[in-house]
């Protein structure tokens, strides 16, 4: 029950900075720019953060489902990125919508390695100091 | 940003993600970790739903959007937990598993969003 919580919590604060991110990040030319660069960022940090989280002694467990899943589940999007490609599509943009479904496609599992890796080194360096508890 | 769709945005992503994770608890109790069940039919729905808002949009009242689409499926879909899931696949050595997730996320989910927009539209 305390999960539904925090994940409750984290899905306001995500849901929230996705939208105001949104409304500061320009579309250029109807690209939609704002979700991309929401979708890449939240790929590099969850495959950082959910990896770190791996030693639940450094990521408690409800610190791991209020900002992992919660927080970075709700920033990110994967219905906007499916309807803001049919829109390209739907206007003639075929460049613009393979560039942004490639984009944000390989972008994000590149980035999603990116992380992990990042993680998996940081693990290692700061495992022989002891993990601290976030 | 009016106070109003603040408000709104708040209160989707607030049942947004928790549906995301009671789903993808649920899923995981029926078919195991072998596959990334959950997200897959979250990020369908969520974009078939979507799909169906985005066609509404202007046939509906103006705070429906920014609590339904915005709020809730925005955050009740996910794009992070859709690449951690793929490269968890890879790490597996399950590339076969990780390209069919990959690649029929995507292509379901464009298709669910037409397919709303469609309906709606």
């Amino acid at each position: 029950m305390k999960d539904i919580v925090y994940v409750a919590l984290g899905g306001i604060c995500g849901a929230l900075l996705r939208y105001a991110l949104s409304t500061v990040i320009p579309q250029i030319d109807g690209f939609p720019l704002p979700t991309l660069l929401i979708n890449l960022s939240g790929c590099l940090f969850l495959g950082l953060f959910f990896t770190l989280a791996l030693d639940p002694k450094r990521i408690s467990s409800a610190v791991r489902i209020g900002i992992g899943t919660g927080l970075t589940g709700a920033f990110t999007t994967f219905s906007t990125f499916s309807v803001e490609t049919i829109w390209l599509l739907e206007n003639d943009r075929i460049a613009a919508a393979l560039l942004y479904a490639g984009a944000s496609l390989v972008g994000g599992i590149a980035l999603s390695i990116l992380g992990v890796w990042l993680g998996g080194i940081w693990r290692e360096r700061s495992g022989s100091k002891g993990g601290q508890v976030l | 940003m009016s106070p109003n769709v603040v408000l709104l945005v708040a209160a989707g992503g607030m049942i947004g993600a928790p549906a995301r994770y009671l789903l993808g608890k649920w899923a995981l109790s029926v078919f195991g970790t072998r596959f990334p069940w959950g997200t897959w039919i979250i990020n369908l729905s969520g974009s078939l739903l979507l799909g169906v808002l985005t066609g509404l949009r202007h046939e509906m009242p103006e705070w429906v959007y920014p609590l339904l689409g915005t709020g809730f499926a925005g955050a009740y879909t996910t794009f992070s937990t859709f690449g951690y899931e793929t490269v968890t696949l890879l790490h597996q050595n399950r590339r076969t598993a990780a390209v069919i997730y990959a690649a029929s996320s995507a292509l379901l989910g464009l298709t669910a969003a037409a397919v709303g927009m469609t309906l709606a539209g």
